[in-house]
C-alpha cells in the first residue's frame, strides 16, 4: 500500500507514552501521524474518514485488534491496529523501555501496512448444485431441505432403492410426548417427497471420481457400467453406518445358537414375531476394548422399542444392562416402558448363554437383585453396536503412516503401513468419496471411523471445505437426531456454495478473499505444503509441483509457514511483508550505544485466535509483562516461516518465543495442526541455530489456551530471564 | 430495520444460529435479555470431553460477528410478543438501559470509583462487582453496563469517565421488527437447588450446585479458580447425580450434561488435588456415543469411587457435609463423610418459568416447534454444547427457508 495513514489514539492511559516520539516513529516513514484523544469516538471515525480518498491503508495505533473491530473498518481499506493499549500501557510499567516497546510495534505497524496489498478475489464460474452420497434417512432429509431451501440436490445411492438402514425397521421410536406409541418409519415419507420435490436420483451408482474445488467439483459417477459426468458445488456425505459384526461375538452364543439374533436381525423378525419370552443383552461388543469401545448412543432405546414388540405380542422382555442411557426427553420413553409390566431391567454383567431344548438360557451375575440370575427365553437379542460406513476405509495419507512418516500427534489411530501395496490392498475395500486429492480420497477422520472436526465448537466443519458429513458416518445417532444433523449439514453446504462463489473462505477466517499466490518458477518439489496442509487444498502435478485450489483453502497459512523457498505468499500476509516487519524492530548496535548490553530484544509469534486474546486478559487483569519482548500476532502458530527465525536472529534479536495452541489428540488449534506443525519445524530451526553457532534455548515454542492469561508472565518474563542469562546475541551490529 | 431472521438469546446455541445463518448471507438480528452474550458457557471453566476452554469458540464466534455485516444484535433486550405467521412475524422488542453507549473504551475507570457492590451474578452470588461491570475479561460487548436496579445513581462514573460514555438518565426504548422466521434460543437455568430439600443445599456451605462448582474451579471466579471448602483444601468430595432429574416431583426428564459434568469436575479435582478421594453416586453413568471414552477414561483415575445408588440424605457435621446412600448394587447404605458435595443440578428451560407471548411450550417449557418458530439448543431439549451447536445450525436451516437473502 502506498498511501498510509497513521492515527494515534492518546485516550486509555496511551497519552502516558511520549507521543511526540511515536510521531517521529512515523515521520522515519515520511509520514504524518496524527493523534486524536478519542480515536474511537464518533469525532475520532471523522477525524479518520475525512482523509480516506487520500489513503490506502489506515494505521491505527490505539486498542486490541481486538476491540472496536467493527468500528475501525473503512469501507474494507487496510486497517493494521497497533496496541497499545492491552500491548502496551496496560501490561507494562511506563519507562524507557516501555517506550521503546511502543515505538517498535508502530514500526511493525506501518511497515505491515506499506507492504500489503489488495487481495483479488478468486472468482470463478461456480455451481451451487449439492451432491448427498447416500439414500438413507440423513441424505434424503439433506437432500429435501436443500431443495426446500432453493438449491439444487443430488442424491447418489449406491443400492438399488433408497431408503437406506431404515428401510429394514419395523416401527420407529415415539418422537413425542408421551412416548408410549411407536411410529411408522418416516424414510417411506421422505422417499415420496424426494419424488415430489423432483429431486434427482442416482440409485445403484458410485462415485469413481470428484475433481477440482468446491463451486466447481467434477463429479463422476458409474451407474450400471455407465460413467455420469456432474458438476456440483459442495458435497454431504450421509452414507450411515454398519452394523458391528457379530460373528465376533461367540461369547454370547452368536452363530453358534440360531436362537441368539442381533438387533438388526430382530427388527425383520418382529412383524411375525408371535408370543415370545426375549432377553436384550445392551452393550454386546460395545464398551468394551475388545470390540467397539464407544456406545452406540442408540441401543438402550431401541431394545426399549424392541420390547415393546415382544410385550404388545403378550411376551416378557428382559433388558439386561450396563448402564441404561435414555438422555434427555427419551427418559419419557425409559418411563413409559418401566410401567409396561412385561418388561423386566436390571444392570448386570452376562456371564453366559447356553442352549437347553429350543430355549436359550442366560446367565446374569452383579445384578441390582443382589443374587445371580438365570433366564430362560425363546430368543436372545444382541443390542450390537453401530460403525461409521468410513471405518477401515483408507482415508488420507496421514492416517496411514509409512515407515518413514512420523504419524501426527493429532491422529488417535495411525495404521502404520508397510508399502505402497499395501495401500493399494487397503484401497481396494472401496471408496466413498474417491477424491482426486493429493492428500487422499475421503474425509480425514479423528477417531473410530467418524470424520474430524473440532466437534465441540464447530461440529460439522470438516477438513475438507464444501464437503459436509451427517448422520450415523458422523457420529452414532438415531433417526430424529439423523434428521436434524442433515440439515446442520445441510446449512454448511449451502453457505459453502454461496460463499466460495464470492471467492470467499469459509470457518474461521469467513469471509476472507486473500489467498495463497505460490511463485512456481522457485519451487523445489520439496512436498512440504501439499503435505502439511490440514485442509488439503494442494494437489501436485507428476514431478511434486504444488497445484493451489483457493477454493479448498481455509487461509490459515500453514502452506506459507512450510515453505524452504519462501516462494508462497498471501497479499496481506507475505514473507517480505513479515520479515521487513521484524527487520524494522530497532535492535540497539552495541558498536555505538551504550544502553545496548542491557536492552535484550526478544520476539514473540502469537498465534491471533488464542494466545492473542490470552496476552489481552493478562493486560486487563494486571499481568506485567518484560518490555522487551515484541509480540507479533500470526494467523497460525503453523503460518510462522523459519524465515522469520533466521531473520530476527540474524539481525541480533536475542531470543523467540511462539505461542500457540494445545496440540494432539484433544488438540485447540482452529486449523488442526498448526501448533504441532510449528513444534516439528523447531528441528529445522535447531539446524539454523547450530549453522549461526547460537544456543538451542534462544527459540522455545509454549502451549497457551485462551484462559491460560495467569501463566503468561511466568512464560513470558521466564524466557527474558533465560535469554539473559545466555547474554546477548552475538549478530548485534553486524 | 430489517432483520429477515431473529434469533432469540446470545448464548451459544443462539451465537451458532445467527452466525450460520448470517455467513450463508441471510439478516440476522439476535436479541440477548442480559447486558452480555455468552449465555451459559460462558459460566463454565472447561467442556467435557476435550477440557477446553469455552471461550476457545466464543472468541472465534465473536470474531465472526465483530467483520460480519449482516449480522447486528442487541442486548439488553427482551422479547414481548410475538404475533403474526411464518414468513411474517411482528416482534415487539423491549430495550433496557444500559445507560453506558458505544463510546465506552473500556478502560474500567468507571469501575474504580463506583461505590455500591452487589451480588456477582456471573458468580451465582459468590463474588461481588460494582454496579457498572463488565462480568469478565472477555465480555461481549466489550462495553460496560449499569445495573438498573443496584445503581443508586450518585453519578461519580458520570464525573470520571472522559469519554461522555454514561447517560444515567437513558430510558427503556421499544423497537418493532417485522421478520420471516424466529429461532428460539433461549437456553436455560440451574433447577433450584433449594427445592431438593433433601440434599441440605442452601443449609450447608459445602453443599454446592455443578454450576457453582464451574465458577469455583474457574480462574475468573471466585476464588480464582483454586477450588476450596471452608477456605481449606479438599480431601474429599462427591458428586450427587440426578440432582432433581429423572425425578417426577421435580424435573421428571434426564438433562443429558450432568454425567459427563460431574466426570469433567472430577478431573478439576485430580488437578489440584491429586490425592482426593472422590465419589460420584448415580442412577446410570450417560456417557454415550464418543464419551464412552472420556467416562473410560476418568473412571480409570485414582481416587474416583463410581457407586450406583442415589443420595438420599445429607447432613453437617463438624463442617464436613455427611452423605448417605443406599448401594443399589449391593442394597446396603453407605455413608461417606466429605469436605464438599456437589448436586449435578439439571437444566430447566428458560421459558418454563418466563413465557414468551407467542411461542409454544410443552409441559416442561421447552419450545414446540412450529413453521417459522424454530427451536435451537437447550431451550429445545436438553443438550450439551455439541448438540445445541448442532441443532443451531439446523435450526439456521430450517429459518433460512422462510427468509430471502
Amino acid at each position: 500500500m502506498e498511501k498510509v495513514g497513521v492515527y494515534i489514539c492518546t485516550g486509555c492511559d496511551i497519552g502516558k507514552l511520549d507521543v511526540e516520539k511515536l510521531k517521529a516513529v512515523s515521520q522515519e516513514f515520511g509520514i504524518e501521524a496524527k493523534v486524536h484523544p478519542f480515536l474511537c469516538s464518533a469525532q475520532g471515525i471523522e477525524f479518520i474518514s475525512k482523509d480516506l480518498a487520500n489513503l490506502d491503508a489506515i494505521v491505527i495505533a490505539a486498542c486490541s485488534p481486538r476491540v472496536k473491530a467493527s468500528l475501525f473498518n473503512f469501507n474494507g481499506k487496510y486497517v493494521e491496529r497497533v496496541n497499545l493499549r492491552e500491548g502496551v500501557v496496560w501490561s507494562h510499567e511506563m519507562n524507557e523501555h516501555t517506550q521503546e516497546l511502543a515505538e517498535d510495534y508502530l514500526r511493525i505497524g506501518i511497515v505491515k501496512a506499506q507492504k500489503a496489498e489488495k487481495p483479488e478475489p478468486y472468482k470463478q464460474e461456480t455451481s451451487k448444485d449439492i451432491l448427498v452420497v447416500g439414500g438413507g434417512v440423513s441424505g434424503l432429509t439433506a437432500a429435501i431441505e436443500i431443495a426446500k431451501s432453493g438449491y439444487k440436490a443430488i442424491i447418489v445411492e449406491k443400492e438399488a432403492e433408497l431408503g437406506g438402514f431404515a428401510r429394514k425397521l419395523y416401527k420407529s421410536l415415539p418422537t413425542s410426548s408421551p412416548y408410549t406409541r411407536l411410529e411408522e418409519p418416516i424414510v417411506a415419507k421422505l422417499i415420496d417427497e424426494v419424488k415430489k420435490l423432483g429431486i434427482q436420483v442416482f440409485t445403484s451408482t458410485i462415485i469413481e471420481s470428484i475433481q477440482g474445488q468446491p463451486g466447481m467439483l467434477e463429479v463422476k459417477l458409474k451407474q450400471n457400467g455407465n460413467t455420469l459426468n456432474l458438476k456440483v458445488g459442495a458435497i454431504i456425505v450421509a452414507t450411515g453406518w454398519k452394523p458391528y459384526d457379530a460373528t465376533k461375538l461367540s461369547e454370547f452364543g452368536y452363530g453358534k445358537m440360531k436362537n441368539v439374533v442381533t438387533n438388526v436381525e430382530f427388527e425383520s423378525i418382529a412383524k411375525n414375531l408371535g408370543k415370545k419370552d426375549v432377553v436384550f443383552i445392551q452393550c454386546a461388543g460395545q464398551r468394551d476394548e475388545k470390540h467397539l469401545p464407544y456406545c452406540s448412543s442408540v441401543c438402550c432405546l431401541v431394545s426399549l422399542k424392541q420390547a415393546k414388540y415382544v410385550t404388545s405380542n403378550g411376551g416378557n422382555a428382559f433388558i439386561i444392562y450396563k448402564d441404561m442411557r435414555t438422555p434427555g426427553l427419551w427418559e419419557d420413553f425409559y418411563k413409559a416402558m418401566q410401567d409396561d409390566p412385561g418388561v423386566f431391567l436390571t444392570k448386570g454383567e452376562v456371564k453366559a448363554v447356553k442352549e437347553n431344548g429350543g430355549k436359550v438360557v442366560v446367565e446374569v451375575a452383579n445384578n441390582l437383585l443382589g443374587e445371580d440370575l438365570t433366564i430362560e427365553a425363546d430368543l436372545v437379542v444382541l443390542a450390537i453396536g453401530m460403525e461409521s460406513t468410513m471405518k477401515g476405509l483408507y482415508t488420507i495419507k496421514e492416517e496411514f503412516p509409512d515407515e518413514k512418516t512420523v504419524p501426527y500427534k493429532h491422529v488417535y489411530e495411525p495404521r502404520l503401513i508397510k508399502s505402497a501395496e499395501e495401500v493399494e490392498q487397503i484401497k481396494q475395500i472401496g471408496h466413498i468419496l474417491n477424491l482426486a486429492y493429493r492428500q487422499g480420497p475421503e474425509l480425514p477422520t479423528l477417531r473410530y471411523g467418524f470424520p474430524d472436526s473440532n466437534y465441540i465448537c464447530f461440529p460439522y466443519e470438516s477438513r475438507r471445505l464444501g464437503i459436509y458429513a451427517c448422520g450415523a458416518v458422523r457420529a452414532p445417532m438415531e433417526i430424529s437426531a439423523a434428521m436434524e444433523d442433515a440439515r446442520g449439514a445441510a446449512l454448511k453446504a449451502i453457505q459453502a456454495v454461496e460463499l466460495v462463489a464470492e471467492g470467499k473462505t469459509t470457518f474461521p477466517r469467513t469471509g476472507d478473499v486473500d489467498f495463497p499466490n505460490f511463485f512456481l518458477q522457485r519451487c523445489t518439489q520439496c512436498k512440504r505444503c501439499t503435505e502439511e496442509c490440514p485442509f488439503g487444498a494442494l494437489d501436485e502435478d507428476e514431478r511434486g509441483t504444488p497445484m493451489p485450489n483457493p477454493l479448498r483453502c481455509r487461509r490459515c497459512g500453514i502452506c506459507f509457514g512450510s515453505c524452504p523457498e519462501r516462494i508462497i505468499s498471501f497479499k496481506q500476509y507475505s514473507i517480505d511483508q513479515m520479515s521487513s516487519a521484524i527487520k524494522a524492530i530497532y535492535v540497539p548496535d552495541p558498536n555505538w550505544d551504550e544502553t545496548a548490553a542491557e536492552k535484550f530484544r526478544v520476539v514473540a509469534f502469537v498465534c491471533e485466535n488464542d494466545a492473542l486474546p490470552a496476552l489481552d486478559m493478562a493486560s486487563m487483569n494486571g499481568v506485567k509483562l518484560n518490555p522487551l519482548v515484541r509480540f507479533i500476532p500470526v494467523r497460525c502458530l503453523g503460518s510462522v516461516n523459519t524465515v522469520f527465525i533466521a531473520d530476527a536472529l540474524s539481525k541480533g534479536i536475542d531470543g523467540i518465543l511462539l505461542m500457540g495452541c494445545k496440540f494432539g489428540q484433544d488438540y485447540q488449534c482452529h486449523f488442526i495442526r498448526g501448533s504441532e506443525l510449528a513444534n516439528r519445524r523447531m528441528e529445522n530451526v535447531q539446524e539454523t541455530l547450530q549453522r549461526l553457532m547460537l544456543e538451542k534455548e534462544r527459540v522455545r515454542v509454549v502451549e497457551v489456551s485462551i484462559t491460560d492469561w495467569d501463566k503468561i508472565a511466568g512464560i513470558v518474563n521466564g524466557f527474558v530471564e533465560e535469554i539473559k542469562k545466555l547474554g546477548a546475541n552475538p549478530y548485534k551490529g553486524f | 430495520m430489517g432483520g429477515e431472521i431473529l434469533v432469540i438469546g446470545g448464548g451459544i446455541a443462539g451465537l451458532t444460529s445467527a452466525v450460520e445463518a448470517s455467513e450463508t448471507g441471510y439478516s440476522v438480528v439476535l436479541v440477548e435479555k442480559t447486558p452480555f452474550l455468552g449465555g451459559r458457557v460462558a459460566q463454565l471453566n472447561k467442556y467435557f470431553p476435550k477440557l477446553c476452554p469455552p471461550f476457545c469458540g466464543l472468541e472465534i464466534l465473536y470474531r465472526r460477528m465483530r467483520t460480519n455485516p449482516k449480522l447486528k444484535f442487541f442486548t439488553n433486550t427482551e422479547v414481548m410478543s410475538i404475533s403474526g405467521s411464518a414468513g411474517d412475524f411482528s416482534v415487539n422488542l423491549r430495550i433496557k438501559p444500559r445507560f453506558v453507549n458505544e463510546n465506552c473504551t473500556a478502560c474500567g475507570k468507571c469501575k474504580e470509583v463506583c461505590p455500591v457492590e452487589v451480588e456477582n451474578e456471573y458468580d451465582f452470588g459468590l463474588s461481588k462487582r460494582k454496579a457498572i461491570y463488565l462480568p469478565h475479561t472477555m465480555a461481549m460487548p466489550f462495553i460496560y453496563a449499569i445495573d438498573e436496579f443496584k445503581c443508586n445513581k450518585c453519578g461519580e462514573c458520570v464525573k470520571v469517565c472522559k469519554y461522555n460514555a454514561i447517560n444515567l438518565n437513558e430510558t427503556e426504548k421499544t423497537l418493532n421488527l417485522k421478520v420471516s422466521a424466529i429461532i428460539v434460543a433461549t437456553g436455560w437455568k440451574p433447577y433450584e437447588a433449594r427445592k431438593i430439600a433433601n440434599l441440605g443445599y442452601g443449609k450447608f456451605k459445602n453443599v454446592v450446585t455443578n454450576m457453582e462448582f464451574e465458577r469455583l474451579a474457574s480462574l475468573n471466579g471466585p476464588t480464582n479458580g483454586k477450588i476450596l471448602a471452608n477456605g481449606n483444601p479438599i480431601n474429599s468430595i462427591a458428586f450427587a447425580q440426578c440432582a432433581g432429574s429423572r425425578d417426577e416431583n421435580h424435573l421428571p426428564y434426564c438433562s443429558a450434561v450432568c454425567c459427563l459434568a460431574s466426570l469433567k469436575q472430577a478431573t478439576y479435582v485430580r488437578e489440584q488435588y491429586p490425592n482426593a478421594k472422590i465419589y460420584i453416586f448415580y442412577i446410570d453413568i450417560r456417557a454415550f456415543g464418543r464419551y464412552e471414552d472420556f467416562f473410560a477414561k476418568v473412571a480409570k483415575e485414582k481416587g474416583i469411587e463410581l457407586i450406583k445408588g442415589k443420595v438420599a440424605k445429607v447432613e453437617e457435621k463438624d463442617g464436613k457435609v455427611l452423605v448417605t446412600a443406599e448401594d443399589t448394587a449391593t442394597g446396603q447404605k453407605i455413608h461417606k463423610e466429605v469436605d464438599m458435595l456437589v448436586l449435578a443440578t439439571g437444566m430447566q428451560p428458560s421459558l418454563a418459568e418466563n413465557p414468551i407471548a407467542g411461542i409454544e411450550v410443552d409441559e416442561y417449557g421447552f419450545v414446540r416447534e412450529k413453521p417459522g418458530i424454530i427451536p435451537a439448543g437447550v431451550a429445545m431439549k436438553p443438550l450439551d454444547v455439541m448438540f445445541s451447536n448442532e441443532t443451531a445450525t439446523s435450526a439456521a436451516l430450517k429459518a433460512i427457508q422462510f427468509a430471502k437473502r
